[in-house]
Formats: C-alpha cells, sequence, structure tokens
C-alpha cells in the first residue's frame, strides 16, 4: 500500500514538530479559534525543511504556539483574511487527512484544504472516493441478543440429525442453557453494569439476609462455588492457592472476594465460562459413571447430578439478581429445566425438615411414631402451578419416609417460579403467594424449610 | 496476515471434537460464533426468522461435516462467518428470485444489486468486527459519536497523527468490502 510509507514519513514530521511544544502542531480546530491568532497564520516557524514540499511552497502548517515576535516574515500576499485564509498543506499531509476526511472529523479549513486538493490530485481522489463509499458501509452493530430458545432449538436440530456419540448427560442439560444465557446476558455490559451493586440475599435461620456486591462479584461468587463441582471432578479449583474460610460456599466466595486487592471486575467472566464449559464438558465424558460421584458443600453434599442442577439453579437465580441491577428482563428457565429444578428443591425437603426438627426450629412429630424407612408418612402435597409445574408429595416426618396421597394433611398450591424465589431466599415464606389447605404447622415448616435450602 | 490472538490451537481441537461427536463441543461452538453468524445472515436477509434459519443450517452443516473446515486455509471464525456468507446469500437470492416469478416487482438486475449491497453490508460488518480494536474504536468514536480527529485522539491518549493513520486504515479495511466478488475473500482483512 502506497500510503503507508507517506504515513511514516509524516510520522517523523511529526515527532520533529513535537519538539517545538506539546505536539498540538497543526493550525487550530476550529475558525474561532483561527481567528484569535491570525496574525500566526502561514508564516509560523516552519521547521519544513524535511517534508519535501517544494522550497517556493506558500504558507506552511500554521504553528500556533509561535509567538507574533517570533516570526517577524511578512506574510506572503493574503489580502484579505476575513474569511480564515484557505489552508495549504503538502500532498502527503493531504492524503493522511483523507478518513477523517470522508468520516467529516476534520476542522473546516482542513475540509476545505483536502477538497482542493481531490480536484488535482488523481491518487487521493481515487481513494477518496473509496473511502467516502467505505464509511457508508459502517452500519450500527445489530442487537447482540438472541433468542435463548435459539440455542436449545439449533443444538438439538442438530443432535437430531447427528446423534452425538459423547451426548450431554441429561441432568447437565439446565446448567449447559442456564450458564449459556447468562454468559448471553453479560454479552454487552459495560464497565458500569460490571460494577453495579447487587444484593444477595438468602434465609439463615429463617432470617433474610444479604450481602452486598457487584455484577462481577455475583460472577466471582458463581466462579468459587461451581469450583465445587470442578473439585469433586478433579479439575482445577478456581480458588488456586487461595485457602477457603471454610470449604462451603459462603466461605470459599468470601475468601476469593477478600484475596483480591481490587474488587472483581469484568475479567471474571472468562475463567467462570471456561470452567462453566469445561464442568459440561468433563460430565458428558465420565457420563455413567460420574452419576455416583458426591459433590462436597462442606456442611452437606450431593449426588453430581443434583449439584449440576444446583449450579443451574443458583446460575439462575443470580443471572435474575444481575439482570435486576442492571435493569434487564430475564425470563425463568424453560419449563423442563425449572420442573428439574423444582423436583430437586421438593426431593431434598424432607432432609431439610429433618434438620429443622433437630435443631428445634421446625415442629415435633405430633403423632408418637416416626414414619418407618421406606412406609409411606404423612404428606403435604406440593403443588406447582404454571410451566413446569407438576405435584410432589413431600413425606413430613422423615427422610427415609415416602410420600403418601392417603397421608395427605396438608395441600400448598404455588407458581413455579414464586416456589424456586422462596427456594432461592429471595421472597420470605409469610410472602409467598401460596394457597393453603390443611394443616397449617405443616405448611408453615414446608415454607420455612423451602426457604432454608437458600444459602449465599 | 493471520492474527496470533486466536491461537489455531482452539480451532484444530474444536473441529476434532466436532468430529468425534461431542455434543459439549457443538455447544461451545454455538457460544462462541452464534452472534457472529446470527448477525451476518441477519445482516444479509433483514429478517429475524430467516436469520434464526441460517443460524440453525450453519451449525447443523458443521456439526455434520466438520471436516471440511481445514484449519490451514484460517480461522475456524473466518470460516464459519464465509460459510453463514454464503447461506446467506444464496437463502436471499432464492426468495427474491420466487418473488420474482411470482410477479413481484423489479428486474434481475435490481434483485442482482440487491444481493450485491446485503452481501457488501454483511462483509463489512465482519470486517469492523474482526479488525484490531484500536481501528474499530477510532472510527466508532469518529462516526458514532461524531468526535473529530482531534477529539479521537484526545479521547484515546494518541497523537493527532495517530488519530488521522487510524481512521483512514480503518477505512480502508473496510473499503475492501466491496472487492472479494465472493466470500473467500472472507477473514482476508482480519
Amino acid at each position: 500500500m502506497s500510503g503507508a510509507s507517506g504515513f511514516e514519513a509524516y510520522d517523523g514530521h511529526d515527532e520533529h514538530d513535537e519538539g517545538h511544544g506539546g505536539g498540538h502542531h497543526e493550525e487550530p480546530s476550529t475558525p474561532e479559534h483561527r481567528k484569535g491568532h491570525k496574525g500566526d497564520n502561514g508564516d509560523g516557524p516552519v521547521d519544513g525543511a524535511g517534508n519535501g514540499a517544494g522550497p517556493d511552497q506558500p504558507p506552511r502548517i500554521p504553528l500556533p504556539r509561535a509567538s507574533v515576535e517570533d516570526t517577524g516574515r511578512p506574510l506572503p500576499v493574503l489580502d484579505e483574511p476575513p474569511p480564515p485564509a484557505p489552508l495549504v498543506l503538502e500532498h502527503r499531509v493531504l492524503k493522511a487527512l483523507l478518513g477523517a476526511w470522508a468520516l467529516a472529523a476534520c476542522s473546516a479549513a482542513e475540509t476545505a484544504a483536502v477538497e482542493d486538493h481531490l480536484g488535482v490530485c488523481g491518487s487521493c481522489a481515487d481513494e477518496a472516493l473509496r473511502l467516502r463509499e467505505a464509511v457508508g458501509l459502517l452500519q450500527r452493530p445489530e442487537s447482540l441478543d438472541l433468542d435463548p430458545g435459539l440455542r436449545t432449538r439449533v443444538l438439538a436440530g442438530c443432535l437430531d440429525r447427528r446423534p452425538p456419540r459423547i451426548p450431554l448427560p441429561e441432568w447437565a442439560t439446565p446448567y449447559d442453557a442456564e450458564t449459556a444465557r447468562l454468559d448471553a446476558l453479560l454479552q454487552d455490559f459495560g464497565d458500569a453494569e460490571w460494577h453495579a451493586p447487587v444484593r444477595l440475599r438468602w434465609f439463615e435461620a429463617d432470617e433474610a439476609t444479604s450481602r452486598r456486591t457487584t455484577v462481577a462479584g455475583v460472577m466471582a461468587h458463581l466462579l468459587s462455588v461451581d469450583g465445587l463441582v470442578a473439585v469433586a471432578l478433579g479439575l482445577d479449583d478456581p480458588m488456586g492457592e487461595i485457602p477457603p474460610d471454610a470449604p462451603t460456599p459462603a466461605g470459599r466466595t468470601e475468601s476469593y472476594w477478600r484475596a483480591s486487592h481490587f474488587p472483581p471486575t469484568r475479567s471474571v467472566r472468562a475463567p467462570w465460562r471456561e470452567q462453566s464449559h469445561d464442568l459440561v464438558r468433563t460430565v458428558s465424558f465420565t457420563g455413567s459413571t460420574s452419576g455416583k460421584l458426591s459433590v462436597a458443600y462442606g456442611d452437606f453434599a450431593l449426588p453430581l447430578h443434583d449439584a449440576m442442577l444446583d449450579r443451574a439453579f443458583e446460575c439462575w437465580v443470580h443471572a435474575e439478581d444481575i439482570a435486576e441491577a442492571v435493569d434487564y428482563p430475564y425470563a425463568p428457565p424453560s419449563p423442563r429445566h425449572l420442573n428439574r429444578m423444582i423436583d430437586l428443591a421438593a426431593r431434598v425437603l424432607p432432609a431439610a425438615l429433618a434438620e429443622r426438627r433437630r435443631t428445634g426450629l421446625a415442629s415435633p412429630v405430633p403423632g408418637r411414631h416416626l414414619a418407618p424407612a421406606g412406609e409411606p408418612g404423612r404428606s403435604l402435597r406440593l403443588e406447582i402451578e404454571g410451566l413446569g409445574g407438576g405435584e410432589w408429595l413431600i413425606p413430613l416426618d422423615s427422610p427415609a419416609a415416602v410420600g403418601s396421597a392417603d397421608h395427605e394433611v396438608a395441600h400448598v398450591a404455588l407458581d413455579g417460579v414464586e416456589f424456586c424465589h422462596l427456594a432461592a431466599g429471595h421472597v420470605s415464606p409469610a410472602e409467598a403467594a401460596a394457597g393453603q389447605l390443611g394443616d397449617r404447622e405443616a405448611i408453615r415448616d414446608v415454607l420455612l424449610a423451602t426457604a432454608s435450602l437458600s444459602r449465599m | 496476515m493471520a492474527k496470533k490472538d486466536a491461537p489455531p490451537r482452539w480451532d484444530r481441537k474444536m473441529q476434532q471434537r466436532l468430529a468425534r461427536g461431542e455434543a459439549a463441543a457443538l455447544g461451545e461452538l454455538y457460544d462462541r460464533f452464534a452472534s457472529l453468524v446470527h448477525g451476518l445472515a441477519h445482516r444479509v436477509l433483514g429478517d429475524e426468522r430467516a436469520a434464526d434459519g441460517i443460524t440453525r443450517d450453519v451449525f447443523t452443516h458443521v456439526w455434520e461435516h466438520p471436516e471440511t473446515y481445514d484449519p490451514k486455509q484460517g480461522p475456524l471464525r473466518s470460516w464459519v462467518a464465509g460459510l453463514t456468507h454464503r447461506m446467506a446469500v444464496q437463502r436471499l437470492r432464492a426468495t427474491e428470485t420466487a418473488a420474482l416469478t411470482e410477479g413481484g416487482e423489479g428486474s434481475t438486475e435490481d434483485l442482482e444489486r440487491k444481493v450485491r449491497h446485503a452481501s457488501v453490508a454483511a462483509r463489512a460488518d465482519y470486517i469492523v468486527q474482526s479488525m484490531p480494536a484500536p481501528l474499530r474504536a477510532a472510527l466508532e468514536l469518529a462516526y458514532f459519536q461524531r468526535r473529530d480527529y482531534r477529539q479521537a485522539a484526545t479521547d484515546l491518549s494518541i497523537t493527532e497523527d495517530e488519530a488521522r493513520r487510524r481512521l483512514r486504515l480503518g477505512l480502508q479495511l473496510l473499503s475492501t468490502a466491496h472487492d472479494a466478488g465472493a466470500p473467500p475473500g472472507y477473514g482476508g482483512a482480519a
């Protein structure tokens, strides 16, 4: 490209010029400015010998900083300054200006000088035309918000045409989908969004609890807690050398936050995404055998497939936190995935109830007898409405008992998303819009136990 | 030529994983390229549903025929962009031709002009997305934010000379969108 050498030559000239003062070396950018300095016009001390113009070149690049005293030479015959004197620039300077000119990003005087030049210089005129046409090709980037449903449809269509030899385990698909949705939400975030304040909310000892962080802090939280699954699978721990306060989600998060001298930034997105892709990939390979693996959360553990479901749930919940913080809409998971998340909560509820009873938070079993393991016991019918809903019978008296319609003592009906918000600690048991029928104590216990599933 | 920031290793591994039939690889491929594919298709076709369809076709093609990508020919990204371009232009020509034969307005020349226009616009999008970030930033300031080159220089903490250079170079790259007759030119500027 012939222009390149011209640039370099011009660059050299520029450096030379900068020696005179701060690099603001050309004529001032506005006509007003020009008028203020019109005494300088055309007779600045031109160090131009090296810039290739003929020796008889009329007015050169004016230097605003030159004082009148320094420039005693008379103006070359320019009689009428009122309209700013036409700027005369040499070919290579004009050529270098063509991009700015095409974008209408030069001063009026430069524009006029370029346009005069185009009338006499064929090569510049050709380039000018080309660049002007190129400007017409600049378009605002289209919105990058892709319908997350498209991902599901496209991937399903592909897998239909060519069944995968290494499929995703079904229990890993909610995590795959939710991490992709969150990543898409983060796509266009600028610094303002990354540092937007977020309040993480959950329930602890039946009290609403919260912790302040930022959008980037939430992502650091997801990264460090997803790391529990990574560790269980033998992948690298994102905590690296950081010793966690406790091997729990909160312990890992707090120490991860603290270990960094600066608040988390957008730079947390890439490692989070890489880890989430690695998790999906690894569980597809370990496949059926990995189902037996257990993921330690510190004070409890979940089988791998439930842990992946739990992480999908957390990913959605925190994506909602983030979306709310930056005022974006965010839809719930697909009904099929929502259903699995609700199912996970329903399955761990009996153990949560037992734990609450053990610690005196829940009312003792009214009957004298606990239901024997594997036997039907007193049950609450959990009816989840909406897409992804269904019915679950929650055994109330023992995690080992089997839910039974014959022993139904209470019936709670609520919307699926509302139930998930309750389980996430984003809605209090008292405020949850739930239709209730039957044993009020049992209902209260179950709603409180659902909220107690939440954690940082 | 090819920039070093997208290691060809990722491209090659991705191809191997796709060939092996790893569903997780397909998901990663989608996550990396879906917005590129959909954006280009939408630029050519100007229609959300049609762009969805091209997105489906492109990923289906890559999933079914991962071996048709040759890492020696360039980055996977350019290849996917070229594939998208071809499919989208093909679709545009097909729908426009169908409209024409059903008695729509316009001539075959109009049709060709429309196709060429859409094709150049999509190539320009790709060039802007793939050009070095400093050039893109300068163009954005000058064009979308209407900063003159001196203001752009201040905004970017560069010399005015450098600002002029970036604007000119950026437009020079962009102007190559008019060149390539066919998509193989894709990525030439990247």
